[in-house]
């Protein structure tokens, strides 16, 4: 059965099936990563552009080796700076890729719905690699994928994200999903951070990191944005770190094995202590590895659906 | 010129005039008669049959941007005028954030130059302060003698407090309003109304209270200063309620609102349409329902389209690169008589009220009487037909409109002001 929609721009309205679709296929690339020789042929003549306009180390690599292991032709497009101040329109830009003949484009954009206005003016398969604020799918569906093996299931289980949430991506992509699997999902951060209404999405909020332990199976926990006018919603690092930073202390405390995941890259001594963050508690290189397998996934099952 | 309209109904509160069935007789662009008129009256006039229109005096809109100086590609005051024509208007008023300013007699003298001769009268808004800066008051004396009807900063609140006093209290010599775009700077700048929308949609929020909090300064130094205050483009619950309250005080406080923020909520941005981005933003149901009260009650005492023409090229972008702002002449009797006339929320003689009398008793410009000698200026309206919007038929330069294809029911089929009628999509000399 294929996917219910032609491109992924986010995970809001995502049918269960769909999920479950895309993180059963990572299984199998899954496998395929710890062969020898870590390629296969399905995507053979597929033209794939990563369409950057906001630097990314990690997500473009990870989508870059995700289409060469399924033999697509994979082409790099980086702007660090929009296209407007460029004198260029998207709209331009966009249309002088796709008459290059491409076949799926990867999109991340500082601009909340971008991948969406691109499936306007495009015949593309448009993945979003995270626009703005707004979602970040695939590394929804890699966090999901790696609670899952590490739990065998994610209904039932809960889920707190915490940092940022107002300004994370990574958030609202995780809290669509997760409710659609049936977990349980709360926020937790600085008051500052929460954005409002989050509740009506179904989610509980808890300010007392202590309390987020100690309720939880899943700590997802966010990078503070220190580089971004994010920075002006709580007064000091210090202070963050303090009582919102996830230290060996507070999870021997409270006494918990729970299991931390974090999208990288890490502010070590911020949100997570070092301690923690090469700890037994985190699986945060699992979630790198099982990345280039989830997109392997959602590239294979959109890219086979033309 | 002789011409007759007739078959029509002849509506003007004002001028106390109710009649079903009726004509104007008008000779050389001036009233002659209203009522029956004799086979010797009729000798030599062109007759315009309107099976039962409604004649009502011209509506006038308070707040348009012309674009002119400075983005002639985007409007002119001729296309403007046109657009304002076909949308059934007889008169307009143009913004000040243009490219110069108008914040110099000379600006006023070239846009009344440009509008010479047109069939709709453009009135001007000056700038409140130099270069809209926020600095210092503009010449208002000057610009008040070349013609100006009122101040603005437009697209952005006057800077401070203190400026705001200045521009009331030396406004006030001239009897004209400061008419504000009530947003507070530092909780400016984002792309949508705050709430569970923007929070799904992952875009920047401008929250409701940035506009609060300029209605607030503007009633409070109003009733301090005893200068005339015009809310422009309300758009939220609070404001609504705090300028009822002001007006229940006696303070000097008028407003005016859009037949979009009437109409639509912030729903409609889930689909990132750059066209559902204007500046107040599209709000929520609860602010849409306070605004109907208070265009029922009173409150609100006009409606006004904030016809904000940009080109194709700067709306198809990326939603938060957009500019805010959306062309409404062409749409704004249409969407009125939909929302609020069909759906009996005010009455014909209500909407002539908002749509013609107060915004020309704001801006003390004379209101069109139907009576012997007077100049002949009207709106005919025909309330039952059943239209679709056509955004390639609109005469705007611009067609940066929400409301393509939407189904309307009633609009405006002619005007007739300054010696011309627009009928039939034609400018005829009478």
């Amino acid at each position: 059965m294929p996917l219910s929609n032609r491109h992924l721009l986010g995970l809001e309205g995502v049918p269960k099936e769909d999920i479950q679709l895309i993180l059963d296929t990572t299984t199998t690339f899954r496998e395929v990563l710890e062969r020898p020789i870590k390629k296969v042929p399905t995507l053979q003549g597929n033209t794939v552009v990563n369409l950057f306009f906001e630097n990314s180390t990690r997500t473009r690599i990870s989508f870059e080796l995700a289409e060469k292991r399924l033999s697509a032709d994979a082409v790099n497009f980086s702007s660090s700076s929009s296209s407007v101040s460029k004198g260029e329109t998207l709209k331009d830009t966009m249309r002088n890729i796709e008459a290059m003949k491409v076949d799926m484009v990867v999109v991340r954009h500082s601009a909340a719905g971008t991948p969406r206005f691109l499936t306007n003016i495009c015949d593309s398969n448009i993945i979003n690699a995270g626009d703005g604020i707004h979602e970040h799918p695939t590394q929804a569906l890699l966090d999901m994928y790696s609670i899952r093996e590490k739990f065998g299931k994610l209904e039932g289980l809960k889920v707190c994200i915490v940092g940022d949430v107002a300004h994370s991506r990574v958030a609202l992509s995780n809290i669509f999903g997760l409710i659609t699997m049936g977990a349980k999902v709360s926020v937790c951060g600085p008051s500052t951070m929460i954005p409002r209404n989050i509740e009506e999405l179904g989610v509980d909020v808890i300010y007392d990191i202590d309390e987020a332990i100690q309720e939880n199976d899943v700590l997802n926990v966010l990078r503070i944005q220190l580089e971004r006018k994010a920075r002006e919603y709580f007064p000091s690092i210090r202070e963050y770190a303090k009582y919102f930073g996830i230290t060996e202390e507070r999870l021997e405390k409270n006494g918990k094995d729970i299991v931390i995941l974090h999208p990288g890259p890490i502010n070590r001594g911020v949100e997570l202590s070092a301690a923690v963050a090469d700890g037994l508690h985190q699986i945060i290189l699992q979630q790198v590895t099982n990345g280039v397998a989830v997109r392997m996934a959602v590239l294979y099952l959109l890219g086979t659906m033309n | 010129m002789k011409i007759v309209l007739q078959n029509v109904n002849v509506v003007n509160p004002e001028s106390k005039i109710n009649e079903k069935k009726s004509s104007i007789l008008i000779e050389d662009g001036k009233i002659v008669k209203i009522g029956k008129l004799s086979s010797s009256e009729l000798n030599g006039t062109e007759e315009f049959n309107l099976s039962e229109k409604y004649v009502v005096p011209g509506f006038f809109d308070m707040h348009v941007h012309l674009r002119e100086p400075g983005r002639e590609d985007e409007e002119t005051v001729k296309t403007g005028c046109d657009s304002a024509a076909n949308g059934g208007f007889t008169g307009i008023a143009c913004m000040p954030n243009t490219e110069p300013a108008i914040d110099s007699a000379e600006v006023v003298s070239l846009i009344k130059k440009q509008a010479k001769g047109h069939l709709v009268d453009v009135k001007v808004i000056g700038a409140a302060t130099q270069g809209r800066k926020g600095e210092m008051i503009s010449p208002m004396a000057e610009l008040c003698e070349a013609g100006t009807v009122g101040f603005s900063d437009d697209g952005v609140a006057i800077k401070t407090a203190a400026i705001l006093k200045r521009a009331l209290e030396y406004s006030k010599m001239y009897d004209v309003p400061i008419i504000e775009h009530c947003e507070d700077e530092s909780l400016a700048g984002g792309a949508m109304n705050e709430g569970f929308n923007s929070t799904l949609l992952g875009l920047p929020p401008i929250p409701s209270v940035a506009e609060d909090l300029i209605v607030m300064r503007g009633i409070i130094m109003a009733e301090y200063t005893k200068g005339k205050f015009h809310v422009a483009h309300i758009s939220t619950k609070r404001s609504v309620k705090m300028v009822r309250e002001a007006k229940e005080a006696g303070i000097n406080v008028t407003a005016e609102v859009t037949p979009h923020h009437f109409t639509l909520t912030d729903d409609i941005i889930k689909t990132y349409d750059t066209n559902a981005k204007m500046n107040p933003p599209l709000r929520e149901k609860k602010d849409v329902e306070e605004i109907i009260k208070g265009l029922k009650d009173g409150t609100i005492d006009c409606i006004a389209s904030d016809h904000a023409p940009h080109a194709d090229e700067e709306k198809e972008v990326e939603f938060e690169f957009a500019p805010n702002g959306i062309i409404g002449l062409e749409t704004q009797i249409g969407l009125t008589l939909t929302e609020l006339l069909q759906k009996k929320v005010l009455t014909l003689e209500e909407i002539i009220f908002k749509m013609s009398i107060n915004p020309r008793k704001i801006l003390r410009i004379p209101t069109p009487k139907f009576e012997k000698g007077e100049i002949a200026n009207l709106t005919i309206l025909d309330l039952d037909e059943i239209w679709t919007v056509d955004i390639t038929k609109f005469k705007s330069k611009s067609k940066n409109s929400p409301f393509d294809k939407r189904i309307l029911t009633g609009r405006a089929v002619g005007v007739v002001n300054n010696n011309k009628m627009f009928y039939d999509n034609n400018f005829i000399n009478i």
